[in-house]
C-alpha cells in the first residue's frame, strides 16, 4: 500500500500572448480616438508584478467638455430619434461582440486589475455580457415597465466606475443608460482603464453611432469635471462613500439625477442550524472573492456561539487550500491587490486590528516577491466597537464576532452606517424570511453570498448609497417620469 | 364667552407645548387674531425624531391590511370632524366652497391611500429570474423616519398628500407644518390621535421652518426628507445637511395639493428595494444537482 | 469492539448530522472543477488514481475465466509502460473470491467481495451474514456490503445500524466498506445522515454506489460523504476511507475527485489505504492519458487491453 502523498498543483498560467496592448491610449470621444487636450498621460501598472502596461490619456475639464458635447450631439441628432427596438439591437450586438472577445477581455481585466483569471473568466466578463443582453431586451419595453407613467430618457449620463469590477461596473451603468435612450460619458477608475478602452473598440465595431458612448480616462479630477459639467443630466457613481458625498454635494442645485453605489461593511450571519460546510464556503466567497475588493463583501462574520469554535476550525482548514498567487494562474483564488495604495490601506487596517487587541490568523502561504499581495486574514476576538469591525477595509480581511441570540445579531448587524448587503445561514426557511425583513440592507443572501445577476436589483440602504442597478428597478435611474 | 383652543405640538401621540415655551399668533387675512400656535424648537425636532424612530419598526411590522384599516379610519374621523376644519379654513381666509373642496379632497386622498397599503408591494416588488438556481425577489421596504416640510400653500390638503404616501409604506414622519396656516395641521393631529394611528407614527411641529429644518435635515437618525416647495436657500441648506448620513431627499417642484399629485410614485419615493436570494434545490435523483 | 448504540443514542447522533445545502455544495464543486491540473501534478495524479482502483466485475455472467483475466490486468495494467503501480484491489461477487485470491497470489493486491445480497440488499439478515461469511472464508480481504435502503428510508435506522455493526463484527481483520446506493436516497441530507450512521456502526470505508443504479458517484454526493468523514476525524481522530463507485470513467473526473479529497480531507487521504475508485473502465482512460503524457501523442483504445 502506498504511503501518504505530497501532491501540489503546478502553476497553470493563462497566456497573455494574444493581448496586444498599445503603448499609449487616447480618449474615446465622438467615436474617435482623440489626444487629450490636457496633453497629459498616466501610467497603468500590472499589480501582479508592478510591470508597466501602457500610457493612458488623462482627460481634463476641456476633454470632458468635448465628450459631453459629443454625447449631447449624439443624443439630439441620433440616439433620441431611434426607436427602442433599434437601440436594443445595438445593445444585443454589443453583447455578442463582448462574448466573442470574452477571453481577451478576461485576460485584460486580470492584467490590469489583478483579479484571478478564474473570476474574470467565469464571473466578471460573462456577467458583463449578460447585462447588455438583459438591458437590450428592455429598450423597447420601457413603457410596459412603468405602467401609468410616461417615461423618457434623461439625456447625457455621466458615469464613474470603480476599479474592483471594471468592465462589469461599466456594463451595470452603460447598458441600462443606453437602453433607456441616454448617451454616455464614462470615466473609468485610473488603475483599471483597459477594458473600458477595449469596450470603446467594441462600440466602434458594433457601429454604434459616434458620441453615444464616450470614454474619458483619468483620475478624480477628471471625474469631478464630469460631475460639475452643466450639460450632464445624470450622474451614476460607484465608489467610496466619501467621494459619493462630494458628488451628492456637487449635484445640489442642479437638475442632475443621481444614483450612488457606495461602501459597505456587510454582516454575514451563521446560525447554529446552518448547513455548516456550505456556510464556511460562503464565508470564503463573501470575503475573499476579488481579494475582498467588493463593496458588498461580507466583512463582518457573526457566528452563533454554540458553533463558533467549529466554524473557525473549519474556516482555518479551508484557508489551507486557498491559493494566493499570480492572477493569471488558473488555480489562483486570491490574486493581486489592485494597487500599492490599496495594499497600504489594508496593511494599515491589519496593524490597527492587532493594535486593537484582536487575534489574527493567516494561513501559511508564500506570496510572490513582486507585485501587491495580501494573505487572507481572519481576526477573532473582535469587539463591535473596534474600528476594524466598523470601517470598510476593502481587502481580504474578515472580522469574526460571536452572538447568542437572533435579537442580538440583528442589532449588531444593523449597527453600522452602511446597509449594502447581508448574509444569513440557517436551515429554517421561516427564520430566513424573518431575518431578511429585519436586516437593513439592500441585498440579503440567504445560504449563499456574493451572487449577482442582471435581473436582480442591487444597491444599498443608508450610507451605502441610493438607487438600484439591475433588474426592472435599475431602469428607473435612467428615466424621467411624468404622470 | 367663547373658549379659545390651545394649539399644541403633536409628538409621540401626545399634545405637548413646545419645550421652548414660545408661541406665535395666527392671524386671519382681515387681521383678526384667531389663535396662538407653538413655535417649535430644535429640541422639539429632536423629541419628535426620537418618537418617530421608536414607533417605526412596530408600525412597519403591522400587516399591510392593518395599516390600510387605520388609514381608512383617518378618513372616517376626518369626515366626522369636517365642521371643525371648515371653520378653521374659513377663519384663515378660505371661502366655504374652496374650504369644503379642500376637506373633501383630503378625505378622498385618505381613502385613496388606504387602498394602496396592501397593493403597492405587488407593483413595486418583483420576482427576478436569475440564471443560477436561486429564488430571487425584491420587495419594497420603508426607509424609516421621514422628515416632511409640508406644503406652504394649503393648510390641510398638501400635508395629507405628503404624509399619507410616506406612512402607508411603513415610514414614520416628523412634519414641519405650514408656518402661516398651522391650525389644520394640529387639528389633523387630533384626527390621528382618535383614529388608531399609533403614537409617534406622525409627529407634527409648528413654527419657523428656518429654525427647525436645519435640525431635521442634519439629524443623523432621519432617513429621508420630503420637501414641498419652499424658499430656495432653505431647500439647498436641507440638501446639504442631508448629505452627512446620505438621506434620500425628495424635493417636490410642485405642491402636492393638486388632484393628480397622488399615486404609486409618491409611495415609491420613500421605499427602499430589498432583494433576497435563496437557493432552489433541484429535486429528483436524476437531476444534475444530486 | 464497538459499543453498540441504543435507539435513543442513535437518534441523538443522527440529530447532529448537519443539513446540506445542495446549491452551495455544487458551488464548492465548481471551484474544484475550475482548477487546472497540469504537468507533473497530472502525471502524479494519474498514477495515484491507478493505484486506488478497485478493479471490478460484478455481473451475472461472471465466470472464473473472466475473473482470472481481470486479476492479470490488475497486476499488469500496461506492461508497455515501465514502473506503473498496480490497482489496489479486485472487486468480485463472493462466489469468485476464491478464484481471485488464487489468481492474485502474493501480488499485494487485495480481494474485495461484495456481500449482503448485493446489489439490492433484499435478503433475510441470516442470509446476508452467510453471504459475508462465505466471502471471508474464501479469503476476502475487504467486504463491500450494501445497506438496507428501504429500511433506512422508512426510518428504521436501528435496523440499518445493527446490520452494519453485525457485519463489521464478522469482518474481524477484513476492512468493511459500506455501500449506500446513493442513487436511491434522494437528497444530500439523507446521504449525510446515512454516512454518520454507517461510520458510527463501524464502517472502515463508506462507498457511494453499487454501480447498478444511476446517479452513482456524483460530486455532490461524494463531497457530502467526505464532509462526514472530515467531521468524524476532527471529532475522534479516526480516519475513515472513501470509495466513490459508478460513473467515474474519465481521467479528468478522477483527478477532480482526488483534488476534492485533497482540499476537503487533506493529503493524508491520498493513498489507497484511504481512498478507492470503484470502476471498471477508468483504468484504461488513466493509462491512455498517462501514455499521452509520456509520448506526447493522443492514444487509441486499440493499444490498451480490454478485459
Amino acid at each position: 500500500m502506498m504511503s501518504q502523498t505530497n501532491w501540489k498543483l503546478e502553476p497553470s498560467l493563462e497566456s497573455a500572448a494574444q493581448i496586444q496592448l498599445q503603448a499609449q491610449y487616447e480618449l474615446f470621444i465622438d467615436g474617435k480616438w482623440q489626444k487629450p487636450l490636457s496633453k497629459n498621460y498616466f501610467n497603468s501598472v500590472n499589480p501582479a508584478d508592478e510591470s508597466h502596461l501602457a500610457k493612458i490619456a488623462w482627460g481634463n475639464a476641456e476633454d470632458v467638455d468635448l465628450a459631453v458635447l459629443a454625447a449631447r450631439r449624439a443624443y439630439d441628432t441620433v440616439w433620441s430619434k431611434l426607436s427602442g427596438a433599434e437601440r436594443g439591437k445595438y445593445l444585443f450586438r454589443i453583447a455578442r461582440l463582448m462574448q466573442e472577445k470574452a477571453k481577451e477581455l478576461a485576460i485584460l481585466e486580470t492584467l490590469d486589475g489583478g483579479k484571478p483569471i478564474r473570476e474574470s473568466r467565469d464571473i466578471d466578463i460573462p456577467l458583463a455580457c449578460n447585462h447588455f443582453f438583459y438591458y437590450a431586451g428592455w429598450a423597447d419595453k420601457l413603457q410596459e415597465a412603468f405602467a401609468g407613467q410616461q417615461v423618457s430618457a434623461l439625456g447625457v449620463a455621466g458615469q464613474i466606475t470603480p476599479w474592483n469590477f471594471p468592465l462589469l461596473m461599466l456594463a451595470w451603468k452603460v447598458a441600462p443608460a443606453l437602453a433607456c435612450g441616454n448617451t454616455v460619458v464614462l470615466k473609468p477608475a485610473e488603475t483599471t482603464s483597459l477594458t473600458a478602452l477595449k469596450f470603446a473598440e467594441i462600440c466602434q465595431e458594433a457601429g454604434l453611432p459616434a458620441g453615444v458612448v464616450n470614454i474619458v480616462t483619468g483620475y478624480g479630477d477628471t471625474g469631478a469635471a464630469l460631475v460639475a459639467h452643466p450639460d450632464v443630466d445624470k450622474i451614476a457613481f460607484t465608489g467610496s462613500t466619501a467621494v459619493g458625498k462630494h458628488i451628492q454635494k456637487a449635484c445640489i442645485g442642479t437638475s442632475k439625477k443621481l444614483t450612488l453605489e457606495l461602501g459597505g461593511k456587510s454582516a454575514n450571519i451563521i446560525l447554529e442550524d446552518a448547513p455548516i460546510d456550505q456556510a464556511v464556503e460562503g464565508v470564503i466567497n463573501s470575503i475573499f472573492f476579488n481579494q475582498g475588493h467588493v463593496c458588498c463583501a461580507g466583512s463582518r462574520l457573526f457566528v452563533q456561539e454554540s458553533i463558533a469554535e467549529r466554524v473557525l476550525e473549519k474556516l482555518k482548514f479551508r484557508l489551507q487550500s486557498i491559493y494566493v498567487g499570480h492572477p493569471l494562474d488558473k488555480n489562483t483564488d486570491i490574486g493581486a491587490i489592485n494597487s500599492k495604495k490599496q495594499l497600504e490601506t489594508i496593511e494599515r487596517y491589519i496593524s490597527l486590528g492587532l493594535a486593537e487587541g484582536a487575534e489574527i490568523y493567516q494561513p501559511d502561504c508564500t506570496l510572490p516577491s513582486k507585485g501587491f499581495y495580501c494573505k487572507p486574514t481572519l481576526f477573532t476576538d473582535v469587539a463591535q466597537s473596534a474600528r476594524i469591525a466598523q470601517e470598510e477595509v476593502f481587502g481580504p480581511v474578515l472580522t469574526i464576532q460571536t452572538f447568542r441570540t437572533m435579537e442580538e445579531v440583528v442589532q449588531k448587524a444593523n449597527n453600522s452606517p452602511y446597509g449594502l448587503a447581508a448574509g444569513v445561514w440557517t436551515d429554517k426557511g421561516a427564520r430566513i424570511f424573518g431575518l431578511s425583513q429585519q436586516l437593513k440592507a439592500g441585498v440579503v443572501w440567504a445560504n449563499t453570498y456574493n451572487k449577482f445577476d442582471p435581473a436582480s436589483p442591487f444597491g444599498g440602504y443608508k450610507e451605502s448609497g441610493f438607487g438600484r442597478e439591475g433588474g426592472r428597478h435599475g431602469l428607473s435611474a435612467y428615466l424621467k417620469f411624468s404622470n | 364667552m367663547e373658549i379659545l383652543k390651545t394649539y399644541k405640538l403633536y409628538i409621540g401621540g401626545q399634545f405637548t407645548r413646545t419645550e421652548s415655551g414660545r408661541s406665535y399668533a395666527i392671524v386671519s387675512p382681515s387681521g383678526q387674531h384667531i389663535a396662538n400656535a407653538c413655535q417649535g424648537s430644535k429640541k422639539d425636532v429632536r423629541n419628535a425624531v426620537q418618537a418617530a424612530r421608536k414607533a417605526q419598526s412596530s408600525w412597519a411590522g403591522k400587516s399591510a391590511f392593518n395599516r390600510s384599516q387605520i388609514i381608512y379610519r383617518i378618513a372616517e374621523m376626518l369626515e366626522a370632524r369636517k365642521g371643525q376644519f371648515l371653520e378653521e379654513l374659513q377663519a384663515l381666509g378660505s371661502d366655504l366652497k374652496s374650504a369644503t373642496q379642500e376637506v373633501e379632497s383630503s378625505i378622498d386622498r385618505c381613502v385613496y391611500y388606504a387602498g394602496w397599503a396592501d397593493k403597492f408591494q405587488t407593483l413595486l416588488g418583483s420576482v427576478n429570474p436569475v440564471a443560477s438556481s436561486h429564488f430571487n425577489f425584491s420587495v419594497p421596504e420603508a426607509m424609516g423616519v421621514v422628515g416632511v416640510v409640508a406644503c406652504q400653500q394649503t393648510a390641510l390638503m398638501g400635508l395629507v398628500s405628503q404624509v399619507l404616501p410616506a406612512i402607508i409604506g411603513g415610514n414614520t414622519v416628523v412634519v414641519i407644518a405650514n408656518n402661516q396656516l398651522p391650525l389644520c395641521a394640529i387639528s389633523f393631529a387630533e384626527v390621528l390621535a382618535t383614529s388608531d394611528v399609533p403614537g409617534g407614527v406622525v409627529n407634527i411641529l409648528t413654527g419657523e421652518i428656518s429654525e427647525m429644518l436645519p435640525t431635521l435635515s442634519s439629524h443623523m437618525d432621519v432617513n429621508a426628507l420630503s420637501i414641498a416647495p419652499i424658499e430656495a436657500k432653505l431647500q439647498q441648506m436641507a440638501q446639504e445637511e442631508a448629505i452627512d448620513n446620505l438621506k434620500r431627499v425628495r424635493i417636490f417642484a410642485e405642491p402636492l395639493y393638486t388632484e393628480n399629485a397622488q399615486g404609486l410614485p409618491y409611495i415609491a419615493d420613500f421605499q427602499e428595494i430589498k432583494t433576497t436570494w435563496h437557493p432552489v434545490e433541484q429535486i429528483a435523483g436524476g437531476a444534475g444537482g444530486y | 469492539m464497538l459499543e453498540n448504540l441504543s435507539t435513543p443514542e442513535l437518534s441523538s447522533l443522527l440529530a447532529l448530522s448537519p443539513s446540506i445545502d445542495q446549491i452551495g455544495t455544487q458551488e464548492r464543486i465548481a471551484r474544484i472543477q475550475a482548477r487546472s491540473i497540469k504537468g507533473a501534478a497530472k502525471i502524479q495524479g494519474l498514477r495515484m488514481a491507478l493505484s486506488m482502483i478497485d478493479l471490478t466485475t460484478l455481473e451475472g455472467k461472471d465466470t472464473p475465466a473472466k475473473v482470472r483475466q481481470l486479476c492479470f490486468k490488475a497486476q499488469h495494467l500496461h506492461d508497455q509502460a515501465a514502473d506503473l503501480p498496480t490497482v489496489a484491489a479486485v472487486c468480485v461477487y463472493p462466489t469468485m473470491v476464491g478464484v481471485a485470491k488464487k489468481a492474485l497470489g502474493n501480488s499485494g493486491i487485495k480481494v474485495a467481495s461484495v456481500s449482503t445480497a448485493f446489489p439490492s440488499g433484499q435478503a433475510p439478515f441470516e442470509i446476508k451474514k452467510l453471504d459475508t461469511l462465505y466471502a471471508l472464508e474464501n479469503g476476502a480481504d475487504e467486504i463491500d456490503m450494501v445497506v438496507s435502503r428501504g429500511r433506512f428510508l422508512s426510518g428504521d435506522y436501528q435496523f440499518v445500524y445493527d446490520e452494519i455493526a453485525a457485519i463489521k463484527e464478522l469482518c474481524r481483520m477484513s476492512r468493511l466498506k459500506v455501500i449506500f446506493e446513493t442513487g436511491e436516497l434522494d437528497s444530500l441530507d439523507q446521504v449525510r445522515k446515512i454516512s454518520d450512521l454507517a461510520i458510527a456502526a463501524g464502517a472502515d470505508f463508506i462507498k457511494t454506489s453499487t454501480g447498478k443504479i444511476q446517479p452513482a458517484a456524483t460530486f455532490p454526493v461524494v463531497l457530502t460523504m467526505l464532509g462526514a468523514i472530515k467531521d468524524h476525524f476532527d471529532k475522534t481522530g479516526q480516519m475513515i476511507g472513501m470509495k466513490p463507485a459508478g460513473g467515474i470513467s474519465s481521467s479528468k473526473l478522477a483527478l477532480q475527485h482526488l483534488l476534492l479529497v485533497k482540499e476537503v480531507l487533506g493529503e493524508a487521504w491520498l493513498s489507497n489505504e484511504w481512498y478507492r475508485f470503484g470502476a471498471s473502465s477508468l483504468a484504461n482512460d488513466l493509462l491512455m492519458q498517462y501514455q499521452k503524457h509520456l509520448t506526447g501523442k493522443y492514444q487509441s483504445a486499440s493499444y490498451f487491453s480490454i478485459d
